[in-house]
C-alpha cells in the first residue's frame, strides 16, 4: 500500500500491467525518457526499456493505427495521446478502426488497446488543450470509456481497461491530477466496468458526475446540507457502460437528479442520462432533472474558464431549484 | 542562387561572426539600415521572449513557450514577408508576429488567456497560434490556393517545428503543394527537439529539407541561427511563389535555448554539453553584433540604447495589456456564431 495522487495511480498501474505481463506496451509523444508531460509514465522508460515504453514521433493517428496493429497481432498496447484536444487526428483510427474491427471481422480480429489522454480544463492550460468531447466516444458503438476520480480507481480502472477485450478510451482529469492522495494497493487489482462509485448517501437529491466534475459534486453535497438537503453524490466512473442501475435506484429514492458535466450541454452525456432517467423512473420523480454544464461554446482560453465550468455555486442554484419545484 | 542552396547549408555569417566567401558578396548588396534592422529586431524580440518568462513565474501570463535562440529564423525569414502575405504560425512565433505588426499587447494577452489577443489589426493577414500540431500548414496551402486563383501577387507561409514534419497534415499540404504548385512557403525552425523528442525519432531522413524531393518542390536547408542566410533563402522562396514557380519548404536548423515551454524541464532530455555549445558558441544575435561592430555599425553605446529602448516598449506593451479589463462571463458567447442562435442567447442569459 502506498498513498499517491491520481497520476500516480495512473503510472502505478501502467508499471504494474507492464510487470506482470510482457504482451503490455506504452507508446505515444514523450511518454519514455520524459516520463509523459505530466509524469504519468515517469520512470518507466528506465525500468522496462525503450522497446516496450515507446517515445513515437509526434502523430496521433500513426500512434492509434500502430496500436490498433499491435493489438491485433497479440500485443495489449496502451497508447497515450498528450492532450485530448490532441486525438482528433486519430479520430479515424479511433471511430472507424478500433471501434469496429472485432464486428467487422465478426470476431476475428478484435482490438484490444487502450487510449488514454488528459482531459478537462481548469489548469490554466495553453489553448486548445482543455476540451472534454466524451461524447464523441461514448456516442460510438464498440468503444468503452471509463474516467477516473480517485488515484484506487486510477490505478484499478486501468487495469481493468488493459485487460478488457474491447477498445477503450480512458480519460484522466486532469484538473485533479494531483489534487488529492489515497491509499493505493500494490500489485494488479481491478475496478470493474459498469460500475458507479456511491461517494456518500443523501435522500433528498442525486448529483451525477465523473471526472473532475466529482469534487465539485462533493462540495456542492456539503454545502447543500448545510442548508438542510441531503444530496446523494454519484461516481460514474465508466461513461460506457453506463450502471443505469445506481443511478436509476438512486434517483428512485431521492426523486430528483443534478447532471454536472464540463462538456458543453447540447448532446452531452447528460442527454442521454436524463433521458434514461425520464424512462425508467418517470414516477418517481419529484421534478424535472437539471443539468449543469460547460455552455454550447469552444471550450475558452483560461481567462474565462471559471466561468465555463460548472461551478459549486451553479450546482448549488441546480439543487434548489429541483427542491423548490 | 536557390540552385547552389539546394540539399546543402547556406551560410553568411559564421557563428563567431566572420562572413563566408558565399556571404560576402550578400552582405555588400545590404543596406546599412537592413543589416542593423535584423539586429534590433532580434534584440527586441529577445527583450520580449524574457520578460514573457519573467511574467509566467509572477503568475502574470499561462503557460508560455519561450522561443529565445530562435531569432534569426523567426527575424530573418519574417523581414522577407509583406502585408500581402499570408503567416499561419505556431505558438512559437512571437517573434513573426512582432515584425509582421501584431501589436505586442495581443501578443500579451493571447498568453494571458485572451481570446482578445487573437484577434490582429484590421486588415492583418496573420493568424492566431495554431496549438494543435502541422495543423496551419495544409491551411496555408489553401490561402497560397486562392491567392493563385485569385492572381494575388502574394504567398502563404505556415511556421511549424521539426516534430510536425511527422504528422500526416506535413505531408498532405506539400502533396497538394506539389500538386497545384501553390505559392506557399513551408518554414520549419527544426530546433532538434519536439519537447523532449530528438528530430532523429521523428524522422530516419536525416534532414527535413529533403523530404521536399518527395513532393516534388525545392527544399533548401539553411543556418537558422544566421539571419541574413535565412533572409536570403527567404527572400527567393517568397520570389519564387510571387513568379509562379510553385512551393518552397526551408529548413531552419537552430536551437531552442530554453526549455519548451514554462512548464517543461529541459534537463530531463537535453545535456548540459549541447545546451551550452549552442547558448555560447552558436547564438544568433551574438554572431552579428560580433559583425555590425567589426564593420564598424555598431558601438557599445548603440547596443546599450537599443536594449533600453527594447526593454521600454516591452514594459509599456506589459502595462497595456494588464489594464485592459477583465472579459465579463457571457463574453464566451461573442463571436461564436455569425447571428446567435435563440438556444445560445437563452444559455447567455443565464450566466
Ligand atoms: C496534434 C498535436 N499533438 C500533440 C501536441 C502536444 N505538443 C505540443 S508542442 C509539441 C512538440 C512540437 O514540436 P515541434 O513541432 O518540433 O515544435 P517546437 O515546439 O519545437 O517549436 C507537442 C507534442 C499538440 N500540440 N498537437
Amino acid at each position: 500500500m502506498s498513498e499517491i495522487t491520481l497520476v500516480q495511480g495512473v503510472c502505478a498501474g501502467l508499471d504494474t500491467a507492464l510487470r506482470e505481463d510482457p504482451r503490455v506496451v506504452v507508446l505515444g509523444e514523450d511518454v519514455g525518457k520524459n516520463g509523459g508531460v505530466f509524469r504519468a509514465t515517469e520512470g518507466l522508460w528506465e525500468k522496462f526499456g525503450e522497446e516496450r515504453v515507446i517515445d513515437t514521433p509526434l502523430a496521433e493517428s500513426g500512434i492509434v493505427g500502430a496500436a490498433i496493429g499491435m493489438a491485433v497481432n497479440g500485443l495489449l498496447p496502451v497508447a497515450e495521446i498528450q492532450f485530448m484536444g490532441f486525438i482528433y487526428p486519430a479520430f479515424e483510427q479511433i471511430i472507424s478502426h478500433a471501434a469496429r474491427l472485432r464486428q467487422r471481422t465478426q470476431g476475428q480480429h478484435p482490438a484490444s488497446l487502450v487510449i488514454r489522454a488528459p482531459y478537462g480544463g481548469g489548469i490554466r492550460a495553453p489553448e486548445l488543450h482543455s476540451d472534454s468531447t466524451e461524447s464523441l466516444f461514448v456516442h460510438t458503438p464498440g468503444l468503452k470509456v471509463v474516467v477516473p476520480s480517485t488515484p484506487y480507481d486510477a490505478k484499478g480502472l486501468l487495469l481493468a481497461a488493459i485487460r478488457d477485450p474491447d477498445p477503450v478510451i480512458f480519460l484522466e482529469p486532469m484538473k485533479i491530477y494531483r489534487s488529492m492522495r489515497q491509499e493505493v494497493p500494490d500489485g494488479w487489482y481491478e475496478v470493474s466496468f459498469g460500475q458507479a462509485r456511491k461517494v456518500c448517501t443523501g435522500e433528498d437529491v442525486t448529483l451525477i458526475s465523473w471526472g473532475a466534475m466529482v469534487p465539485v459534486a462533493e462540495q456542492a453535497a456539503r454545502a447543500a446540507s448545510d442548508e438542510g438537503v441531503s444530496c446523494e453524490v454519484i461516481d460514474l466512473r465508466s461513461l460506457y457502460p453506463l450502471d443505469m442501475e445506481a443511478v436509476i435506484d438512486s434517483v428512485k429514492k431521492t426523486g430528483r437528479a443534478v447532471i454536472i458535466h464540463e462538456a458543453p450541454k447540447t448532446a452531452g452525456l447528460g442527454a442521454e442520462l436524463a433521458s434514461r432517467i425520464h424512462e425508467e423512473a418517470f414516477l418517481w420523480m419529484e421534478s424535472p432533472v437539471e443539468r449543469v454544464t460547460g455552455y454550447d461554446v469552444p471550450v475558452p482560453m483560461f481567462a474565462l474558464e471559471d466561468a465555463f465550468r460548472p461551478s459549486v455555486e451553479r450546482v448549488g442554484a441546480a439543487v434548489q431549484k429541483v427542491m423548490n419545484f | 542562387m536557390l540552385k547552389s542552396m539546394d540539399k546543402m547549408d547556406f551560410k553568411v555569417v559564421l557563428p563567431e561572426g566572420r562572413l563566408t566567401d558565399e556571404g560576402r558578396c550578400v552582405w555588400k548588396e545590404l543596406s546599412r539600415e537592413k543589416k542593423l534592422d535584423f539586429y534590433r529586431w532580434m534584440v527586441q524580440v529577445r527583450q520580449f521572449d524574457r520578460r514573457s518568462i519573467l511574467l509566467q513565474r509572477q503568475g502574470r501570463i499561462g503557460t508560455y513557450a519561450p522561443m529565445a535562440g530562435q531569432e534569426a529564423a523567426q527575424v530573418g525569414s519574417a523581414l522577407a514577408l509583406s502585408k500581402e502575405d499570408w503567416i499561419f504560425p505556431s505558438y512559437r512565433e512571437v517573434g513573426v508576429n512582432m515584425v509582421a505588426g501584431i501589436p505586442l499587447k495581443q501578443i500579451l494577452l493571447h498568453w494571458m488567456g485572451r481570446v482578445e489577443g487573437n484577434r490582429f489589426p484590421e486588415g492583418s493577414r496573420v493568424l492566431p497560434p495554431y496549438v494543435p500540431i502541422a495543423t496551419q500548414l495544409p491551411q496555408a496551402m489553401g490561402a497560397a490556393w486562392a491567392a493563385k486563383m485569385k492572381k494575388e501577387p502574394s504567398v502563404a507561409v505556415a511556421y511549424f517545428g521539426d516534430g510536425a514534419t511527422s504528422e500526416g497534415d506535413f505531408h498532405e499540404a506539400l502533396n497538394f503543394a506539389g500538386v497545384f504548385r501553390l505559392p506557399v512557403i513551408f518554414f520549419c525552425q527544426n530546433n532538434q527537439y519536439a519537447i523532449s523528442t530528438p528530430f532523429r525519432r521523428q524522422s530516419a531522413v536525416p534532414t527535413v529539407a529533403e523530404r521536399a524531393a518527395a513532393y516534388h518542390i525545392p527544399g533548401i536547408r539553411v543556418d537558422g541561427n544566421d539571419v541574413v542566410a535565412v533572409h536570403i533563402a527567404m527572400e527567393q522562396a517568397v520570389s519564387r511563389g510571387k513568379q509562379g514557380e510553385g512551393a518552397t519548404l526551408i529548413e531552419a536548423v537552430t536551437y531552442r535555448h530554453g526549455a519548451h515551454t514554462t512548464a517543461d524541464d529541459a534537463t530531463r532530455y537535453r545535456e548540459a554539453e549541447e545546451v551550452e555549445e549552442w547558448v555560447r558558441n552558436r547564438d544568433p544575435i551574438h554572431r552579428l553584433e560580433v559583425l555590425l561592430k567589426a564593420e564598424g555599425l555598431l558601438t557599445d553605446a548603440d547596443i546599450r540604447d537599443w536594449e533600453e529602448a527594447s526593454r521600454q516598449v516591452v514594459e509599456h506593451a506589459v502595462k497595456e495589456a494588464e489594464s485592459v479589463p477583465a472579459p465579463a462571463a457571457d463574453h464566451l458567447f461573442a463571436h461564436v456564431y455569425e447571428k446567435m442562435p435563440l438556444d445560445l442567447i437563452k444559455q447567455k442569459r443565464d450566466v
